[in-house]
Protein backbone atom coordinates (compact mmCIF):
# COMPACT_ATOMS: atom_id res chain seq x y z
CA UNK A 1 0.00 0.00 0.00
CA UNK A 2 1.06 3.56 -0.99
CA UNK A 3 1.72 4.83 2.60
CA UNK A 4 0.04 8.52 3.19
CA UNK A 5 2.66 11.00 3.55
CA UNK A 6 3.05 13.45 6.65
CA UNK A 7 4.86 16.66 5.80
CA UNK A 8 6.08 19.29 8.08
CA UNK A 9 6.53 22.67 6.29
CA UNK A 10 9.37 24.82 6.89
CA UNK A 11 9.71 28.81 6.15
CA UNK A 12 13.40 29.92 4.89
CA UNK A 13 14.36 33.54 5.30
CA UNK A 14 17.87 34.66 4.14
CA UNK A 15 19.16 30.58 4.71
CA UNK A 16 17.33 30.35 8.26
CA UNK A 17 14.03 28.87 9.11
CA UNK A 18 11.40 31.16 10.89
CA UNK A 19 8.49 30.22 13.01
CA UNK A 20 10.63 29.43 15.80
CA UNK A 21 11.68 25.79 15.60
CA UNK A 22 11.15 24.15 19.24
CA UNK A 23 13.21 21.08 19.35
CA UNK A 24 14.51 19.69 21.98
CA UNK A 25 18.46 19.27 21.20
CA UNK A 26 18.45 21.55 18.84
CA UNK A 27 21.74 24.34 19.58
CA UNK A 28 20.84 25.98 16.49
CA UNK A 29 17.10 26.49 16.18
CA UNK A 30 17.19 28.43 12.79
CA UNK A 31 19.61 25.90 10.98
CA UNK A 32 17.66 24.10 7.78
CA UNK A 33 20.34 21.59 8.15
CA UNK A 34 19.93 20.64 11.44
CA UNK A 35 16.05 20.84 11.69
CA UNK A 36 15.46 18.85 8.75
CA UNK A 37 17.96 15.88 9.65
CA UNK A 38 15.85 16.14 13.01
CA UNK A 39 12.53 15.72 10.79
CA UNK A 40 14.12 12.44 9.22
CA UNK A 41 15.02 10.93 11.98
CA UNK A 42 11.30 11.54 13.56
CA UNK A 43 10.11 9.96 9.98
CA UNK A 44 8.70 12.56 7.94
CA UNK A 45 8.25 11.47 4.51
CA UNK A 46 8.53 14.55 2.96
CA UNK A 47 9.69 18.22 3.73
CA UNK A 48 8.60 21.70 2.36
CA UNK A 49 10.49 24.83 2.21
CA UNK A 50 8.87 28.19 1.57
CA UNK A 51 11.14 31.05 0.36
CA UNK A 52 10.03 34.05 2.67
CA UNK A 53 12.29 35.96 1.72
CA UNK A 54 11.39 39.33 0.37
CA UNK A 55 14.82 40.64 -1.09
CA UNK A 56 16.31 40.81 -4.57
CA UNK A 57 19.26 38.51 -3.61
CA UNK A 58 16.82 36.13 -1.99
CA UNK A 59 17.08 33.28 -4.43
CA UNK A 60 21.00 32.76 -3.95
CA UNK A 61 20.47 32.07 -0.33
CA UNK A 62 17.48 29.94 -1.02
CA UNK A 63 19.33 28.01 -3.92
CA UNK A 64 22.37 27.62 -0.98
CA UNK A 65 20.13 26.63 1.94
CA UNK A 66 18.31 24.00 -0.43
CA UNK A 67 21.98 22.39 -1.79
CA UNK A 68 23.34 22.26 1.90
CA UNK A 69 19.80 19.94 2.71
CA UNK A 70 19.96 18.14 0.02
CA UNK A 71 23.46 17.00 0.93
CA UNK A 72 22.62 16.11 4.17
CA UNK A 73 19.18 14.78 4.17
CA UNK A 74 17.72 11.78 1.81
CA UNK A 75 14.51 12.37 1.41
CA UNK A 76 12.20 14.65 -1.15
CA UNK A 77 12.43 17.67 -0.87
CA UNK A 78 9.45 20.30 -2.25
CA UNK A 79 10.43 23.59 -2.67
CA UNK A 80 8.51 27.07 -3.25
CA UNK A 81 8.07 31.02 -2.55
CA UNK A 82 8.09 33.18 -5.15
CA UNK A 83 9.22 30.94 -7.79
CA UNK A 84 8.39 32.50 -11.47
CA UNK A 85 10.97 31.44 -13.66
CA UNK A 86 12.08 27.99 -15.24
CA UNK A 87 16.07 28.79 -14.63
CA UNK A 88 14.79 29.35 -10.65
CA UNK A 89 13.69 25.94 -11.20
CA UNK A 90 16.31 24.27 -12.83
CA UNK A 91 19.07 26.23 -10.51
CA UNK A 92 16.69 24.35 -7.43
CA UNK A 93 16.69 20.96 -9.19
CA UNK A 94 19.95 20.80 -9.06
CA UNK A 95 20.67 22.07 -5.90
CA UNK A 96 18.22 18.50 -4.86
CA UNK A 97 15.43 19.53 -4.60
CA UNK A 98 12.87 17.13 -5.98
CA UNK A 99 9.49 19.32 -6.45
CA UNK A 100 8.69 22.70 -7.10
CA UNK A 101 5.87 24.54 -5.80
CA UNK A 102 4.24 27.09 -7.88
CA UNK A 103 1.93 29.43 -6.45
CA UNK A 104 0.92 33.20 -7.78
CA UNK A 105 3.29 32.97 -10.77
CA UNK A 106 1.08 29.64 -11.88
CA UNK A 107 -1.94 31.87 -11.73
CA UNK A 108 -0.43 35.02 -12.92
CA UNK A 109 0.66 32.73 -16.17
CA UNK A 110 -0.72 28.92 -16.22
CA UNK A 111 1.76 28.14 -19.10
CA UNK A 112 4.62 28.22 -16.15
CA UNK A 113 3.63 25.14 -15.26
CA UNK A 114 3.42 23.78 -18.95
CA UNK A 115 7.01 24.49 -19.27
CA UNK A 116 7.75 23.05 -15.94
CA UNK A 117 6.34 19.65 -17.07
CA UNK A 118 7.92 19.79 -20.31
CA UNK A 119 11.17 20.70 -19.45
CA UNK A 120 11.09 18.35 -15.80
CA UNK A 121 8.26 16.45 -16.20
CA UNK A 122 4.74 16.34 -14.26
CA UNK A 123 5.98 14.55 -11.40
CA UNK A 124 8.29 17.83 -10.74
CA UNK A 125 5.91 20.30 -10.80
CA UNK A 126 3.33 20.67 -7.62
CA UNK A 127 0.41 23.70 -8.20
CA UNK A 128 0.52 25.28 -4.91
CA UNK A 129 -3.08 27.11 -3.64
CA UNK A 130 -4.38 28.70 -1.11
CA UNK A 131 -8.58 29.05 -1.22
CA UNK A 132 -11.20 30.88 0.83
CA UNK A 133 -14.27 30.03 1.30
CA UNK A 134 -17.01 32.45 -0.17
CA UNK A 135 -20.52 31.84 1.71
CA UNK A 136 -22.25 34.00 0.06
CA UNK A 137 -21.08 32.34 -3.66
CA UNK A 138 -21.29 29.06 -1.79
CA UNK A 139 -17.34 28.50 -3.30
CA UNK A 140 -13.41 28.27 -2.43
CA UNK A 141 -11.86 31.19 -4.16
CA UNK A 142 -8.20 31.32 -4.82
CA UNK A 143 -6.29 34.26 -3.00
CA UNK A 144 -2.48 34.82 -3.95
CA UNK A 145 0.55 36.94 -2.44
CA UNK A 146 0.67 34.60 -0.05
CA UNK A 147 -3.19 35.46 1.09
CA UNK A 148 -3.30 38.80 0.70
CA UNK A 149 -5.34 39.19 -2.32
CA UNK A 150 -8.14 37.48 -3.87
CA UNK A 151 -8.96 36.09 -7.23
CA UNK A 152 -11.47 36.18 -9.01
CA UNK A 153 -10.54 32.00 -9.78
CA UNK A 154 -12.86 28.91 -8.43
CA UNK A 155 -10.11 27.11 -6.84
CA UNK A 156 -12.41 23.34 -8.21
CA UNK A 157 -12.15 25.29 -11.74
CA UNK A 158 -8.27 26.18 -10.90
CA UNK A 159 -7.27 23.06 -9.60
CA UNK A 160 -8.46 21.22 -13.21
CA UNK A 161 -6.44 23.88 -14.82
CA UNK A 162 -3.51 23.51 -13.53
CA UNK A 163 -3.85 19.68 -13.72
CA UNK A 164 -4.35 19.89 -17.56
CA UNK A 165 -1.78 21.93 -17.56
CA UNK A 166 0.79 19.35 -16.25
CA UNK A 167 0.82 19.84 -12.64
CA UNK A 168 1.60 16.25 -11.19
CA UNK A 169 0.49 17.18 -7.52
CA UNK A 170 -1.49 19.89 -5.98
CA UNK A 171 -0.86 21.51 -2.93
CA UNK A 172 -4.06 23.38 -0.96
CA UNK A 173 -4.19 25.63 2.20
CA UNK A 174 -7.44 26.41 3.52
CA UNK A 175 -6.89 29.96 4.22
CA UNK A 176 -9.85 29.59 6.54
CA UNK A 177 -8.54 26.79 8.74
CA UNK A 178 -4.73 27.96 8.90
CA UNK A 179 -3.74 28.76 11.97
CA UNK A 180 -7.17 27.96 13.79
CA UNK A 181 -5.90 24.30 14.98
CA UNK A 182 -9.85 23.43 14.28
CA UNK A 183 -8.81 20.73 11.85
CA UNK A 184 -8.35 20.22 8.33
CA UNK A 185 -11.41 21.55 5.82
CA UNK A 186 -12.34 18.09 4.92
CA UNK A 187 -15.63 19.36 2.62
CA UNK A 188 -12.83 21.21 0.30
CA UNK A 189 -10.67 18.46 0.14
CA UNK A 190 -14.00 15.92 -0.84
CA UNK A 191 -14.35 18.37 -3.57
CA UNK A 192 -10.91 18.52 -5.07
CA UNK A 193 -10.30 14.72 -5.38
CA UNK A 194 -13.67 14.32 -6.35
CA UNK A 195 -12.55 16.93 -9.60
CA UNK A 196 -8.74 16.30 -10.13
CA UNK A 197 -6.87 12.23 -9.97
CA UNK A 198 -3.22 13.67 -9.52
CA UNK A 199 -1.90 13.76 -5.56
CA UNK A 200 -3.33 16.59 -3.17
CA UNK A 201 -1.43 17.46 -0.13
CA UNK A 202 -4.03 18.83 2.34
CA UNK A 203 -2.73 22.15 4.08
CA UNK A 204 -4.17 24.30 7.20
CA UNK A 205 -5.57 23.82 10.45
CA UNK A 206 -4.04 20.91 12.19
CA UNK A 207 -4.42 21.10 16.08
CA UNK A 208 -4.15 17.64 17.30
CA UNK A 209 -3.33 13.94 16.25
CA UNK A 210 -7.04 13.27 15.33
CA UNK A 211 -7.00 15.92 12.57
CA UNK A 212 -4.60 13.46 10.74
CA UNK A 213 -6.70 10.74 11.07
CA UNK A 214 -9.89 12.62 10.40
CA UNK A 215 -8.24 13.43 7.10
CA UNK A 216 -7.76 10.08 6.10
CA UNK A 217 -10.26 8.65 7.09
CA UNK A 218 -12.71 11.17 5.30
CA UNK A 219 -10.90 11.88 1.83
CA UNK A 220 -8.50 10.39 0.12
CA UNK A 221 -5.62 13.10 -0.27
CA UNK A 222 -2.44 11.56 -0.20
CA UNK A 223 -0.56 13.88 2.75
CA UNK A 224 -1.28 16.48 5.57
CA UNK A 225 0.93 19.04 5.93
CA UNK A 226 1.76 21.24 8.72
CA UNK A 227 3.79 23.30 10.38
CA UNK A 228 3.58 25.11 13.95
CA UNK A 229 1.98 22.06 15.38
CA UNK A 230 5.42 20.18 14.38
CA UNK A 231 7.44 22.58 15.07
CA UNK A 232 6.31 23.53 18.69
CA UNK A 233 6.62 19.87 19.99
CA UNK A 234 2.53 20.02 20.30
CA UNK A 235 2.71 16.97 17.84
CA UNK A 236 5.79 14.96 16.95
CA UNK A 237 5.53 12.60 13.76
CA UNK A 238 5.87 9.11 15.58
CA UNK A 239 2.77 9.98 17.43
CA UNK A 240 0.78 11.13 14.51
CA UNK A 241 1.81 7.62 12.84
CA UNK A 242 0.96 5.71 15.64
CA UNK A 243 -2.19 7.02 15.53
CA UNK A 244 -2.66 6.96 11.95
CA UNK A 245 -1.74 3.17 11.66
CA UNK A 246 -3.80 2.39 14.67
CA UNK A 247 -6.84 3.54 13.00
CA UNK A 248 -5.88 1.20 9.18
CA UNK A 249 -4.06 4.36 7.84
CA UNK A 250 -0.95 2.98 5.78
CA UNK A 251 1.59 4.78 6.87
CA UNK A 252 5.80 4.34 6.45
CA UNK A 253 7.64 3.33 9.73
CA UNK B 1 35.67 4.24 -9.00
CA UNK B 2 31.87 4.66 -9.36
CA UNK B 3 31.26 6.29 -12.41
CA UNK B 4 27.55 8.33 -12.84
CA UNK B 5 26.16 8.14 -16.23
CA UNK B 6 25.98 11.77 -16.48
CA UNK B 7 23.25 12.56 -19.47
CA UNK B 8 21.39 15.38 -18.42
CA UNK B 9 18.83 13.64 -16.56
CA UNK B 10 17.25 15.12 -13.81
CA UNK B 11 18.49 13.67 -10.41
CA UNK B 12 22.07 13.06 -11.47
CA UNK B 13 23.51 15.28 -8.83
CA UNK B 14 21.09 13.89 -5.83
CA UNK B 15 22.61 10.28 -6.56
CA UNK B 16 26.29 11.52 -6.38
CA UNK B 17 25.06 14.02 -3.28
CA UNK B 18 23.93 10.58 -1.63
CA UNK B 19 27.41 8.36 -2.88
CA UNK B 20 29.27 11.90 -1.24
CA UNK B 21 27.33 11.50 2.09
CA UNK B 22 28.17 7.77 2.35
CA UNK B 23 32.24 8.37 1.35
CA UNK B 24 31.98 6.36 -1.54
CA UNK B 25 34.68 7.87 -4.81
CA UNK B 26 32.53 8.45 -7.32
CA UNK B 27 32.56 10.91 -10.26
CA UNK B 28 29.85 11.99 -13.28
CA UNK B 29 30.48 11.43 -17.08
CA UNK B 30 29.74 10.73 -20.22
CA UNK B 31 33.09 9.83 -21.26
CA UNK B 32 32.82 6.17 -22.66
CA UNK B 33 36.83 5.95 -21.78
CA UNK B 34 35.97 6.73 -18.00
CA UNK B 35 32.65 4.26 -18.35
CA UNK B 36 34.08 1.67 -19.03
CA UNK B 37 37.28 1.91 -16.63
CA UNK B 38 34.92 2.49 -13.55
CA UNK B 39 34.72 -0.14 -11.19
CA UNK B 40 31.14 0.28 -11.25
CA UNK B 41 28.19 1.89 -13.32
CA UNK B 42 25.30 3.82 -12.14
CA UNK B 43 22.65 5.00 -14.63
CA UNK B 44 20.13 7.13 -13.23
CA UNK B 45 17.07 8.63 -14.51
CA UNK B 46 14.23 11.34 -14.65
CA UNK B 47 12.00 11.62 -17.33
CA UNK B 48 10.64 9.51 -20.33
CA UNK B 49 11.75 6.38 -22.03
CA UNK B 50 12.14 7.92 -25.37
CA UNK B 51 13.83 11.10 -24.73
CA UNK B 52 16.48 9.36 -22.25
CA UNK B 53 17.48 6.59 -25.03
CA UNK B 54 17.67 9.31 -27.44
CA UNK B 55 20.27 11.78 -24.81
CA UNK B 56 21.90 8.35 -24.53
CA UNK B 57 22.54 7.72 -28.00
CA UNK B 58 23.49 11.57 -28.60
CA UNK B 59 26.72 10.75 -26.90
CA UNK B 60 27.48 7.29 -27.94
CA UNK B 61 26.83 5.52 -24.88
CA UNK B 62 24.35 3.03 -25.68
CA UNK B 63 27.29 0.37 -27.09
CA UNK B 64 29.46 1.64 -24.54
CA UNK B 65 26.99 0.60 -21.50
CA UNK B 66 25.91 -2.22 -23.19
CA UNK B 67 29.86 -3.42 -23.64
CA UNK B 68 30.27 -2.47 -19.88
CA UNK B 69 27.09 -4.92 -18.96
CA UNK B 70 28.54 -7.58 -21.33
CA UNK B 71 32.37 -7.51 -19.19
CA UNK B 72 30.35 -8.38 -15.61
CA UNK B 73 30.84 -4.81 -14.98
CA UNK B 74 28.47 -3.48 -11.97
CA UNK B 75 25.63 -1.64 -13.13
CA UNK B 76 22.94 0.10 -11.28
CA UNK B 77 20.12 1.60 -12.94
CA UNK B 78 17.27 3.93 -10.91
CA UNK B 79 14.17 4.62 -12.14
CA UNK B 80 14.35 5.22 -15.17
CA UNK B 81 17.32 4.54 -15.50
CA UNK B 82 16.28 0.76 -14.35
CA UNK B 83 13.81 0.79 -16.89
CA UNK B 84 16.27 1.38 -19.62
CA UNK B 85 18.00 -1.53 -19.19
CA UNK B 86 15.00 -3.26 -20.61
CA UNK B 87 14.42 -4.53 -23.80
CA UNK B 88 11.65 -2.04 -25.34
CA UNK B 89 9.75 1.32 -23.79
CA UNK B 90 6.48 1.81 -24.52
CA UNK B 91 6.41 5.12 -23.44
CA UNK B 92 5.16 8.17 -26.27
CA UNK B 93 5.23 5.43 -28.36
CA UNK B 94 7.47 1.93 -28.71
CA UNK B 95 11.38 2.51 -28.49
CA UNK B 96 14.25 0.28 -28.00
CA UNK B 97 16.15 0.23 -24.94
CA UNK B 98 19.33 -1.10 -24.13
CA UNK B 99 18.46 -4.48 -23.97
CA UNK B 100 20.65 -5.88 -21.31
CA UNK B 101 17.62 -7.23 -19.29
CA UNK B 102 15.10 -9.62 -20.90
CA UNK B 103 11.71 -7.81 -20.64
CA UNK B 104 9.63 -4.41 -21.68
CA UNK B 105 8.28 -1.34 -20.04
CA UNK B 106 4.47 -0.62 -19.89
CA UNK B 107 2.04 1.78 -18.22
CA UNK B 108 0.68 1.55 -14.53
CA UNK B 109 -2.79 0.53 -14.99
CA UNK B 110 -5.54 3.41 -14.62
CA UNK B 111 -7.59 1.80 -11.44
CA UNK B 112 -10.12 3.64 -8.69
CA UNK B 113 -8.08 4.66 -6.10
CA UNK B 114 -4.54 4.13 -7.80
CA UNK B 115 -3.82 7.64 -9.06
CA UNK B 116 -0.80 7.63 -11.48
CA UNK B 117 2.38 8.46 -11.45
CA UNK B 118 2.56 6.16 -8.31
CA UNK B 119 4.67 8.76 -6.47
CA UNK B 120 5.46 8.19 -2.60
CA UNK B 121 6.49 6.26 -0.44
CA UNK B 122 5.44 2.23 -0.55
CA UNK B 123 6.91 -0.92 0.67
CA UNK B 124 9.16 -4.12 -1.04
CA UNK B 125 8.56 -7.28 -0.86
CA UNK B 126 11.61 -9.56 -1.46
CA UNK B 127 11.36 -12.29 -3.73
CA UNK B 128 14.84 -13.39 -3.63
CA UNK B 129 16.74 -13.37 -0.55
CA UNK B 130 20.08 -11.81 -2.20
CA UNK B 131 21.95 -9.04 -0.53
CA UNK B 132 19.15 -6.59 -2.22
CA UNK B 133 16.18 -8.48 -1.23
CA UNK B 134 17.46 -8.65 2.27
CA UNK B 135 17.91 -5.20 2.91
CA UNK B 136 14.98 -3.98 1.32
CA UNK B 137 12.48 -6.81 2.58
CA UNK B 138 9.23 -5.07 4.30
CA UNK B 139 10.70 -1.31 3.72
CA UNK B 140 9.25 1.26 2.62
CA UNK B 141 11.27 3.59 -0.25
CA UNK B 142 10.52 6.65 -2.50
CA UNK B 143 8.82 5.74 -5.82
CA UNK B 144 8.35 8.10 -8.66
CA UNK B 145 6.95 6.49 -11.87
CA UNK B 146 3.79 5.82 -13.99
CA UNK B 147 5.27 3.06 -16.06
CA UNK B 148 6.99 -0.32 -14.93
CA UNK B 149 9.02 -3.34 -15.88
CA UNK B 150 7.66 -6.88 -17.13
CA UNK B 151 10.34 -9.57 -16.93
CA UNK B 152 10.72 -13.13 -15.90
CA UNK B 153 10.18 -13.86 -12.49
CA UNK B 154 13.93 -15.40 -12.18
CA UNK B 155 14.97 -11.79 -12.86
CA UNK B 156 12.50 -10.01 -10.08
CA UNK B 157 14.52 -9.55 -6.31
CA UNK B 158 11.40 -7.44 -4.99
CA UNK B 159 8.27 -6.09 -5.74
CA UNK B 160 5.90 -3.47 -4.53
CA UNK B 161 1.86 -3.75 -4.78
CA UNK B 162 0.21 -0.83 -6.61
CA UNK B 163 -2.64 -2.35 -7.91
CA UNK B 164 -0.54 -4.76 -9.30
CA UNK B 165 2.59 -6.40 -8.58
CA UNK B 166 5.62 -3.77 -9.54
CA UNK B 167 9.00 -4.90 -9.94
CA UNK B 168 10.63 -2.34 -7.80
CA UNK B 169 14.28 -4.51 -7.93
CA UNK B 170 15.62 -6.72 -10.42
CA UNK B 171 18.79 -8.36 -10.82
CA UNK B 172 20.63 -10.81 -13.31
CA UNK B 173 23.94 -11.55 -12.80
CA UNK B 174 26.34 -8.03 -12.45
CA UNK B 175 22.66 -5.60 -13.26
CA UNK B 176 21.00 -4.72 -11.10
CA UNK B 177 18.04 -1.90 -11.41
CA UNK B 178 15.53 -0.08 -8.86
CA UNK B 179 12.71 1.36 -9.61
CA UNK B 180 12.41 3.33 -6.39
CA UNK B 181 15.06 6.10 -5.39
CA UNK B 182 17.40 5.04 -3.09
CA UNK B 183 19.34 8.23 -2.80
CA UNK B 184 15.57 9.74 -2.05
CA UNK B 185 14.69 7.08 0.35
CA UNK B 186 15.92 7.53 3.99
CA UNK B 187 18.48 5.35 5.82
CA UNK B 188 17.49 2.01 3.94
CA UNK B 189 17.91 3.76 0.61
CA UNK B 190 21.62 4.50 1.39
CA UNK B 191 22.05 1.34 2.70
CA UNK B 192 21.00 0.17 -0.46
CA UNK B 193 23.51 2.10 -2.53
CA UNK B 194 26.79 0.60 0.18
CA UNK B 195 25.41 -2.45 -0.97
CA UNK B 196 26.21 -2.14 -4.41
CA UNK B 197 29.62 -0.73 -3.60
CA UNK B 198 29.94 -3.99 -1.29
CA UNK B 199 28.92 -5.74 -4.77
CA UNK B 200 31.59 -4.13 -6.42
CA UNK B 201 34.43 -4.64 -4.52
CA UNK B 202 33.52 -8.74 -4.22
CA UNK B 203 33.49 -8.23 -8.20
CA UNK B 204 36.82 -6.68 -8.29
CA UNK B 205 37.73 -9.14 -5.44
CA UNK B 206 36.85 -12.06 -7.32
CA UNK B 207 38.78 -10.82 -10.74
CA UNK B 208 41.81 -10.71 -8.65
Amino acid sequence: MLAKRIIPCLDVDHGRVKKGVNFVNLTDVGDPVAIAQAYEQQGADELVFLDITATNEKRKAFTDTIAAVASQVFMPLTVGGGINALEDMQALLKAGADKIALNSAAVHNPDLIRQGAEKFGQQCIVCAIDVRYQPEKDRYQVVINGGRKPTDLDALDWAQTAVSAGAGELLVTSMDCDGTKKGFDLKLYQALTAVVDVPIVASGGCGQISDFTELFKETTVDAGLAASVFHFGTLTIPQVKAELKQNEVPIRE
Amino acid sequence: MITVIDYDTGNTLNVKKALDYLGIPNELSAEPDKILAADGLILPGVGAFQKAMAALDDRQLIPVIQQAANNGKPILGICLGMQLLFETGYEFGTTAGLGILPGSVIPIPKKAGFKVPHMGWNQNTAQRRNAFGTIFDQKSTYFVHSYYVQTAAKNIVATTDYSVQIPSIVQQNNVIGMQFHPEKSGAVGLAGLKTFKEVIEDERFSRN
